[in-house]
């Protein structure tokens, strides 16, 4: 009996031991680094005229995010194998898992992928540990890159988004071109016709008018026969993206800051008494109108939300509202119009931005190949092609953005193509660039759950400077 | 073959085995001496300051209390609950024989895909559990809104996917008790509350007790069920030692920072299951003194 309870114990006391190892496993990335790192780039090494054949018979391997975009991309990988003789594989991931996926092979140093999509918030947290090519040669190489590309066709601030100097709190628009932009999203809002119409209701020009907007389409709108809608959808579940998208477009329409940056050195602005008073502001338009359970939305409740006519308006990407918007998509398609959002105090329609781009893995052995792939994909004539046959909006580029073939597909959505030209120009990354970026925002998503509980803002968001100075500055 | 060689080839496999499990185990104990991130790829030895760091924030201390509660009130409500349905199943009946086989069906579940349904079923506006309330006006229950609620939600979960275990477990220890105690018991004219006091209860202790050591030191590492459920949210309300060591490591990249968020909560484990281990073997010889 004995020796049976003896080695029971064993057992279990290994069991415990073997159950957290595997913990230790994922975590126990080898110290990857930059120590190839070197002053020069592979794309001096292409020289001569510019050849889409150079790199014939060449396999290039893709790590994709599971979004229309990609969709478009792979109906039109034949086209690129066929002018260039390169083949594409390619893994698709969903969005929950992607970046985890992405962060960790990157981070492995070994170039399972040549290329990838990416966030250019993403290139804060690549750029610094060196994973990422610098494509500002290749784009300057005429050797690599064919006129007929032409880099000032691009939305010049989508450009600069993927551009950075890595160091903490330098503006973007300098240094390497880490990515490229690819398709992008802006924050807007939208909103359901009918329910407008029935109620008498226009679109709210400050906040404080989108505020009672919502408030209002909450009390009456499942009295005039829309059974269970609320008056606003946005995101709110404890994630880095609950901020990017309406919050932080109204957070720079208010003319806020996340950090001010002084010598290089950052300094937590959240807790400023102007940034406390919007936080409470929208903690209250989201009791007044948002969704019940707020604290798990993601872009996808939202989204669906709209598109099931439970929310009578939507303040967030302009594509997430689009994809509900088209014929036959949702309840609600053919009910749903665009518009620039509320102004900040001094008429401000300053707007935040999400961009998928792709960018090339630093330690990639295939660099000529994969950039021209980068080349074709972020070209006009694929870009074109997928935002008219498919639904790769918005475009990067400005000869697309102005083509009338797309602009009679986008046409029939009231306000869309009129709100993106309004806030196209004011439409950058609002966010301080700095590689501690989705700790920052992960922080700041939590403390605004803590706020919307009925903790006071002031306490919360002092503890979320105090905790991101150290991190931080 | 030499024989002298047998021996030795035949712990090659266990040898393999102990290598993969202490290995990464041992790398990952040394990377925790690093200040080892995404941006400083050349680290510097730090020693032991990871762990200072780990101890000095409050943000751990509110894990490790959340990652308390939660392996306790799920634990406990998942013995309570799977002793009680083994009692009830114990009685070989058509329904008691059906019940058993759909039994299992939660177990056969990933739990993550357990925790997204339920993240639907709980929803306010849409979700089932909400519109089964309504009637008893309790319709607008926000589950997952209030710090409690999340976690108590959570813990629901966990016990709907792992009651069933605990309950197999149980059953099987029922069905496998001497009969004669019972039979001496009966023949002495005991009552059903005495019986199951002083002799289903002891006897079946040690079964329960295994049961409740998986299931305490699983739930001390839960990740899934609450990540798909709250992301540790509302707050910090539910961010268990095991999602604060994820954000660390995976999503912010401060992997020597969230290897020692695992080592903890390894040692936690560890010590945890050495102690009821320890308790496991006083009541497996009370149990062995009920029987003879």
């Amino acid at each position: 009996m004995d020796t049976h309870v003896h080695d029971r114990r064993r057992f279990l006391a290994l069991a415990a031991g073997a159950a957290a190892a595997p913990l230790l496993t994922a975590c126990g990335a080898g110290f990857g680094g930059n120590d190839s790192k070197s002053d020069g780039s592979a794309a001096d090494d292409i020289t001569g005229s510019f050849d889409w054949k150079r790199e014939k018979g060449t396999t290039v391997k893709a790590l994709l995010n599971k979004h229309p975009y990609t969709d478009a991309l792979i109906a039109d990988l034949k086209s690129f194998t066929a002018r260039t003789g390169i083949e594409v594989e390619y893994d698709v991931f969903p969005e929950d898992n992607y970046f985890d996926k992405l962060t960790v092979d990157l981070s492995s140093g070994r170039a399972s992928y040549d290329v990838f999509m990416l966030g250019a918030y993403m290139v804060w947290q690549y750029g610094p540990p060196g994973w990422l090519e610098d494509l500002g040669p290749w784009m300057r190489n005429s050797a690599a890159t064919g006129d007929e590309w032409d880099r000032a066709d691009f939305f010049p601030n989508l450009l600069q988004a993927d551009q950075w100097s890595l160091k903490a709190g330098a503006p973007l628009g300098r240094g390497g071109q880490y990515a490229l932009p690819w398709g992008w999203e802006t924050n807007v809002v939208a909103y359901n016709t009918e329910v407008f119409g029935k109620l008498g209701l226009k679109p709210a020009e400050s906040f404080d008018e989108l505020t009672e907007l919502a408030g209002t389409i909450k009390r009456k709108a499942p009295g005039a026969g829309f059974d269970g809608m609320y008056g606003i959808a946005v995101r709110g579940s404890r994630s880095w993206a609950t901020i990017h998208p309406g919050f932080m477009t109204m957070y720079a329409r208010n003319g806020l800051k996340d950090f001010t940056v002084d010598g290089g050195k950052l300094t937590p602005a959240m807790n400023s008494p102007e940034a406390v008073a919007f936080t409470e502001d929208w903690a209250r338009m989201v009791k007044r109108g948002g969704p019940p359970s707020w604290t798990s939305y993601t872009w996808y409740q939202c989204s669906s939300d709209l598109g099931a006519k439970k929310a009578g308006m939507l303040f967030d990407a302009d594509t997430a509202a689009y994809f509900q918007a088209v014929k036959g998509a949702s309840p609600a398609s053919g009910k749903i119009a665009f518009h620039p959002g509320p102004k900040g105090p001094d008429g401000s329609l300053a707007t935040n931005m999400w961009i998928w781009s792709l960018g090339m893995n630093a330690k990639s052995k295939k660099k000529s190949a994969s950039w021209l792939f980068l080349q074709w994909a972020t070209g006009k004539e694929h870009l074109r092609k997928s935002a008219i046959t498919h639904n790769h909006i918005d475009p990067v580029r400005k000869s697309v953005a102005e083509d009338a073939a797309y602009k009679d597909k986008m046409r029939h959505l009231p306000g869309f193509l009129e709100t993106f030209e309004t806030v196209v120009d004011q439409t950058r990354i609002q966010f301080t660039p700095q590689a501690q970026f989705f700790d920052a925002t992960t922080s700041w998503a939590a403390a605004l759950q803590e706020i919307y509980g009925g903790k006071g803002a002031q306490s919360v968001l002092n503890g979320l400077a105090d905790d991101l100075a150290a991190k931080v500055g | 073959m030499r024989p002298a060689l047998r021996p030795y080839l035949l712990i090659v496999p266990a040898l393999l085995l102990t290598g993969g499990i202490l290995y990464p185990f041992g790398l990952g104990l040394y990377y925790t001496l690093f200040d080892f991130s995404a941006s400083k790829p050349q680290p510097d030895m730090v020693r032991l300051e990871n762990y200072r760091a780990v101890f000095t924030q409050e943000a751990f201390w509110n894990s490790a209390w959340v990652t308390v509660l939660y392996a306790v009130g799920a634990a406990l409500a998942e013995t309570v609950l799977g002793v009680s349905v083994a009692l009830l199943l114990h009685r070989s009946t058509v329904v008691g024989r059906v019940l058993e086989k759909i039994l299992i069906l939660p177990l056969m579940i990933a739990p993550v895909i357990a925790a997204i349904i339920w993240k639907l079923m709980l929803q306010p506006s849409v979700g089932v559990v909400n519109h089964l309330l309504k009637p008893f006006g309790l319709g607008g229950v926000q589950w997952t809104d209030t710090p409690t609620g999340a976690l108590l939600s959570s813990i629901a979960v966990d016990v709907w996917v792992y009651t069933p275990f605990v309950a197999i477990l149980a059953l099987a220890g029922l069905r496998s008790l001497p009969a004669s105690p019972f039979e001496a018991a009966a023949v002495d004219g005991a009552g059903w509350w005495y019986t199951f006091r002083r002799l289903t209860l002891p006897m079946l202790w040690p079964y329960v007790l295994v049961a409740v050591i998986f299931r305490f030191m699983d739930s001390l590492k839960v990740f899934d069920i609450i990540y798909a459920l709250t992301e540790g949210g509302p707050g910090d309300s539910t961010v268990v030692l095991q999602i604060r060591a994820y954000l660390e490591a995976i999503r912010f990249q401060r992997y020597s920072f969230g290897i020692s968020y695992t080592i903890v909560l390894w040692a936690v484990v560890y010590l945890a299951a050495m102690v009821l281990v320890k308790h496991l073997g006083k009541i497996q010889r009370k149990a062995a003194e009920v029987t003879t």
